[in-house]
């Protein structure tokens, strides 16, 4: 088998407490189907047969009652639970199935939105013989309003700082505003071999790492590694630089940690493969080289290598921020093939549907009521004479007769009253509007959850 | 005799078929032609037939063989021509009395050919019982022609199409606007892996398979040598990986195991004549695998015969030719090499280590441009290099005094096939008298036969002659151009009469005596 997918389900949605205080992120609803379907179906389309999914046991319960998830996805699920409480990293979570893994894999996250051509970034992977491949995006400027934004957007939203290498495939520097004190620093000797470097700001992770297994089992020896995307992968792309690789000098540095040598040299030991000699030879006698300007041989002779794909177009979100959520319902209806009103939904005649809008099964819409540009969940109850433009209606909801909603959200089992005018509102899950209230711009959720920072 | 007439008439519609007429028009014509001529045959035969037939009634007792084996046995010595075209013919007539004719010349045939060596009639038999019937009386004289080089004829492409798909290959789409006269050959695009239909994680092939075709199809491994070595790395890992199915004999699953793997691989990138020697001669290895033996001692077998190809025919065979090479090397000289041949590089830094002072000249030419890895290699052993572009040739050449040059196979007829520009460095190197030593190893001996460029040659991404230049791509938009076609040849045929030595590991022969060398190797075999 060449790769194994595991899905990590198990992340809070720490920056969409709002939205997530009920509802675990996986099972956001987006387009009316759960967060977690979506790369599910990206795994699914290009062959995968099964799947390791470590998430919560309340999505597992989810998983495996939801009749649709059963039929709409093909794939074997092998679930693993960790506490929700553990404040587990990811990295840390695959500790956890080490056991499971045989092969390569690939990590994909949960709140993933993508119809990116996988074998891009897996070929990078299987040609260049990489340790760690990965996917990016360009970022897209969110249009949409926001509700319970005060203001501006903060441009502080800390950026990440990747840097590539001529042809735009190999990684060379990754580092998080965050992680840097005064400035870039830059190491001479990545300078000396890759003398042209682009620096991009502008890119989006998706959060998909193909990694070989020999990083699985380093991750074993390094309990210290908690997450991925935090530690391992800027980690993994400073060591392919590291003079240390060289094995043969590592063993009279008695000065350095034992424990860090040990790490190092798992790293590249384990991924070296038993046929090198001949691999070398083919490597020695093959006329191509990755880069052109210096001595040196095809990679450098390094063992170590990572490769970043980045799209230039096509779709890509994270759904990881109300912003990103309201974006991505918007975009998403445009992908199915499915009829926009769900069959099993009772419309009535004299309602006005737009095009663009989607309705759950199970919906009930009463007459004279106008739906535009809006996403409305399974087994809502929309009564006479609303108006919904814009906006996300999740599942079990109720809205009473003469509502007028217009760009808000709102959450599970929410009960709008009659006559209420709701503008760029969140209405978190379970709420109960007051009739004829009027809210703009405000975020609605319970008195308990206001503690949750 | 009305056999070449065949044969004319049938290249003669090749070239129609160039036009674009579907092959099937032709293909019939060709089977009208060979009934008519089976019946004029047939009808001679008749004559002789039952004149001969009261004879042979009292004579052979062998009346048992005749219905049950196929009509294709029943070729008649005396006219020996007409013998593989009768079994079609003879299929035809289902009259008994035939039948007993054609026991009487069986028999009487038997007993001339229990005189004659046994083989011919093996090698008759089984071409005649073909059921296209190739006209064949000592061996074929027509063969059929590999798929890659009939890609403008919608029924070879339609039988292709039909091979990938039972086994599970995907296959990939040639790429852009073709010049006419290499209208026959595949051309591929980089933008279009040969990956984009696999599933991930791959399951009908073999993820170290998967991984090399990539790597040919991007270049990575580029090279004849390199190309072999990498294939030979691979299939130690799939048999490695392989488990005999139950009611399976190892050497003939194995063998149907990498059938698939060989189609994907050429779809990424055309074999090159050593990869096709090196899988001809696993092959044979597995094949020759006793049944008897374990699973576990098969295949360390199979390791160690793959471990001691490697080391016999690449890496010994280079060191000894580098043995003969340097005898040709003398203090003082000025040694002219194109693009990068791993071997001729092997051979200049090892001459450079035995201390002979020479100083070489790399030229090199466009989209590849790999003589820039070739001028890092010797550069970085120390010799002093110059490096020009193939456009500068003439320019350089009174200084050089002897020209090294790689060689991708050496054909049967003393060709030398290697990358293209070659048989241009050889041609001017002649005109000013410089002596050109090819350098190449025995097993990229090769029994094809070509004379020109054009019938089998490989054509590379068109999209890689597109440079930009001060901010501008000129050829951006070659394909709304429809007179405008990109050609990107990657090989090309030296005619013997510019090769002057060709250092093998089996000593230094001149070009024509390749044909003696292959006719050894296979008596060796």
């Amino acid at each position: 088998m060449e790769l194994q997918a595991v899905l990590m389900a198990a992340g809070g949605g720490s920056r969409m407490m709002d939205l997530t205080y009920n509802t675990p992120k996986p099972l956001l609803p987006v387009g009316n189907k759960p967060l977690i379907w979506y790369p599910l179906n990206l795994l699914e389309r290009v062959g995968f047969e099964e799947v390791i999914v470590i998430t919560t046991k309340e999505v597992q319960k989810a998983l495996s009652t939801d009749q649709r998830m059963k039929t709409d996805v093909k794939m074997r699920l092998d679930v693993v639970c960790i506490q929700e409480d553990a404040d587990m990293g990811t990295a840390d979570a695959l500790r956890h199935i080490q056991q499971k893994i045989k092969t390569d894999i690939l990590v994909v996250s949960c709140d993933l939105i993508t119809d990116v051509a996988l074998h891009e970034v897996v070929d990078l992977f299987r040609a260049h013989n990489a340790t760690l491949s990965m996917l990016m995006s360009k970022v897209h400027e969110f249009t949409e309003t926001v509700p319970g934004q005060k203001g501006k957007k903060k441009a502080g939203e800390q950026r990440d700082f990747v840097g590539v290498d001529v042809t735009g495939k190999r990684l060379l520097f990754m580092a998080n505003e965050a992680d840097l004190d005064e400035g870039l620093v830059l190491r001479k000797s990545i300078m000396r071999k890759h003398p042209r470097m682009l620096i991009k700001t502008g890119l989006l992770d998706a959060h998909l790492y193909c990694l070989k297994r020999s990083v699985v089992d380093f991750l074993v020896h390094n309990k210290s590694v908690t997450s991925i995307r935090g530690e391992l992968v800027p980690y993994l792309v400073r060591k392919q630089f590291s003079k240390s690789l060289n094995s043969k000098t590592a063993t009279e540095d008695t000065e350095r940690n034992q424990k860090q040598q040990d790490a190092d040299h798992n790293l590249e030991l384990l991924s070296t493969s038993k046929d090198e000699a001949l691999v070398q030879l083919a490597r020695e006698r093959s006329c191509w080289n990755d880069h052109r300007g210096d001595m040196s041989e095809a990679y450098h002779g390094g063992k170590l290598r990572c490769y970043v794909h980045i799209m230039e177009e096509g779709m890509c979100y994270r759904v990881n921020t109300l912003a990103a959520y309201i974006e991505a319902n918007r975009v998403v209806p445009k992908l199915f093939e499915e009829p926009p009103i769900h069959p099993t939904a009772a419309v009535s005649e004299r309602s006005l549907v737009g095009s663009d809008s989607i309705i759950g099964p199970f919906c009930q819409i009463s007459d004279k009521t106008s739906i535009k540009r809006s996403n409305v969940g399974t087994s809502s109850i929309i009564k006479e004479k609303v108006k919904i433009t814009n906006s996300i209606i999740m599942n079990g909801v109720t809205i009473e007769e003469g509502c007028n909603i217009q760009g808000s959200v709102i959450c599970n089992n929410a009960v709008i009253g009659r006559g209420a005018d709701m503008k760029y509102c969140l209405v978190g899950s379970g709420q109960r509007i007051e009739p004829e209230t009027e809210r703009t711009n405000e975020v609605i959720v319970g008195s308990d959850q206001l503690m949750e920072i | 005799m009305s056999m070449l007439v065949t044969e004319e008439d049938e290249k003669k519609q090749e070239i129609i078929r160039a036009k674009g007429e579907g092959k099937e028009l032709t293909k019939e014509e060709k089977q009208r032609l060979r009934k008519e001529k089976k019946q004029h045959k047939k009808n001679k035969k008749d004559d002789r037939g039952p004149p001969e037939k009261e004879k042979e009634k009292a004579s052979v007792p062998a009346p048992s063989k005749p219905a049950t084996q196929s009509p294709a046995h029943k070729a008649a010595p005396v006219p020996v021509n007409a013998s593989a075209s009768e079994s079609p013919v003879a299929a035809e007539k289902p009259a008994k009395s035939k039948a007993e004719l054609r026991a009487d010349r069986r028999a009487r045939q038997d007993s001339e050919r229990a005189s004659k060596p046994g083989k011919k009639e093996v090698g008759q038999q089984s071409t005649s019982s073909k059921p296209k019937a190739t006209p064949s009386e000592l061996q074929p004289v027509v063969k059929r022609l590999p798929e890659h080089v009939q890609v403008d004829d919608p029924a070879a492409l339609k039988k292709l199409a039909k091979k990938l798909e039972r086994q599970q290959v995907p296959l990939r789409s040639d790429y852009g606007y073709k010049v006419s006269l290499f209208s026959h050959l595949h051309q591929y695009s980089r933008k279009n892996p040969p990956t984009q239909q696999i599933s991930i994680p791959v399951t009908a092939i073999h993820p170290s398979i998967v991984r090399l075709g990539l790597q040919y199809s991007q270049g990575i491994i580029a090279g004849s040598n390199a190309r072999s070595v990498a294939l030979l790395h691979a299939f130690k890992q799939v048999i490695q990986d392989y488990s005999t199915p139950p009611n399976e004999e190892l050497s003939r699953d194995l063998v149907n195991k990498l059938s698939p793997y060989i189609s994907f691989l050429s779809q990424c990138r055309p074999l090159s004549a050593s990869m096709g020697n090196a899988i001809k001669y696993i092959k044979k290895e597995i094949s020759n695998i006793p049944n008897q033996c374990k699973e576990e001692e098969a295949k360390r077998r199979l390791q160690e015969c793959i471990d001691s190809y490697i080391n016999e025919k690449i890496i010994l065979a280079s060191q000894a030719i580098s043995k003969y090479a340097i005898e040709k090397i003398s203090d003082g000289d000025v040694i002219l090499v194109y693009g990068c041949s791993s071997l001729v590089n092997h051979i200049l830094c090892e001459a450079f280590e035995k201390q002979r002072k020479f100083r070489v000249i790399v030229v090199d030419s466009r989209p590849r441009l790999e003589g820039r890895e070739a001028l890092r290699r010797l550069v970085k052993k120390g010799i002093r290099c110059t490096y020009v572009l193939i456009s500068a040739l003439s320019y350089i050449l009174p200084e050089v005094s002897k020209v090294f040059l790689g060689a991708h196979a050496l054909l049967a007829n003393g060709y030398v096939m290697s990358r293209v520009g070659t048989s241009q460095i050889a041609l001017v190197a002649k005109a000013y008298n410089v002596p050109v030593l090819v350098c190449c190893e025995t097993y990229k001996f090769c029994e094809r036969v070509q004379t020109d460029s054009f019938v089998s040659n490989e054509l590379d991404d068109p999209d890689d002659l597109i440079v930009t230049r001060n901010g501008k791509t000129h050829l951006e938009n070659w394909q709304t151009v429809k007179s405008l076609g990109l050609l990107n040849l990657v090989y090309d045929v030296t005619p013997p009469d510019f090769v002057d030595l060709v250092i093998t590991d089996l000593g230094m022969i001149p070009c024509t005596s390749v044909p003696v060398v292959l006719r050894v190797k296979n008596v060796d075999q």
